[in-house]
C-alpha cells in the first residue's frame, strides 16, 4: 500500500514543482520569483524523503538535510540583494 | 498494517499540502499573500512528510535525521519569509488593490539602513 502511496504523492509533488515554475517565470517582480524558488526547494526536499520511504533506503536523508541548508542560505542572500536595490 | 496506514496518511497529507501551497502560489493576488500560503503550507507539508518517514523506518539513526529535518525547517522558514517580505516591502513592490490596512506606513516610519 505505501508503495502505491508513495508514487500518488511524487505525482501530486511533481505537479507542485512544475507549478512553482510557473511562477518562477510569470512573476511580476523578483520577490515574487524568490518565493517560488523558496518553495520549490522545499517540495525538492518533499521528494527526496518520499523517495527514501518508497525505496527503503535511509542515505538519502543528509541530502534533504543539506538542500534545506543550501535553499535558506540562497534566499537570505536573495533577500539581501533585494534590500541593497539589485532588484531595480 | 496499522503503521502502513498511518504512513500513507501521513504522506498524502504532505502531498495534498505542497498542492494547496502551490495553488496559493500561483493564485493569490499580491506578494506578500503568496508568500503567506508557500511558507506556512509548505513547512507542514515536508514536516508531514518526515513524520511519515520516521514512522516508516522506525529506527533512531532516521528518527534523529528526521527531528533534525522538521526543527530546520520550522527554524529557517519564518526567517527567510520575514526578510523577504521586509526587502519586498522595502523595495517598493506593490500591495494588492484591496489592502484595507498597512500599518507601517500609518504608524512605524522606515528607519534607514546602517549602511
Amino acid at each position: 500500500m505505501v508503495e502505491v502511496v508513495c508514487h500518488i504523492v511524487m505525482l501530486m509533488l511533481i505537479v507542485s514543482f512544475g507549478a512553482a515554475f510557473v511562477r518562477v517565470v510569470i512573476g511580476p517582480s523578483l520577490p515574487d520569483r524568490v518565493v517560488a524558488l523558496d518553495i520549490t526547494a522545499t517540495i525538492v526536499v518533499a521528494l527526496i524523503l518520499t523517495h527514501c520511504v518508497q525505496t527503503g533506503s535511509a542515505y538519502y536523508i543528509p541530502a534533504a538535510i543539506s538542500i534545506a541548508l543550501l535553499s535558506f542560505v540562497g534566499t537570505v542572500a536573495l533577500a539581501l540583494y533585494i534590500r541593497k536595490g539589485g532588484a531595480s | 498494517m496499522i503503521r502502513e496506514i498511518m504512513v500513507s496518511l501521513f504522506l498524502l497529507m504532505g502531498g495534498i499540502l505542497s498542492l494547496i501551497a502551490v495553488a496559493g502560489v500561483l493564485r493569490m493576488p499580491d506578494i506578500f499573500t503568496r508568500m503567506h500560503a508557500a511558507t506556512k503550507v509548505g513547512t507542514v507539508g515536508v514536516s508531514s512528510i518526515t513524520i511519515g518517514l520516521m514512522i516508516h523506518f522506525g529506527s533512531i539513526t532516521v528518527i534523529s535525521r528526521g527531528i533534525l529535518v522538521i526543527a530546520f525547517f520550522l527554524l529557517t522558514a519564518p526567517v527567510a519569509a520575514h526578510m523577504i517580505a521586509r526587502a519586498a516591502y522595502r523595495s517598493g513592490v506593490s500591495l494588492w488593490i484591496l489592502t484595507r490596512i498597512d500599518e507601517w506606513k500609518t504608524h512605524g516610519e522606515i528607519e534607514q539602513d546602517e549602511d
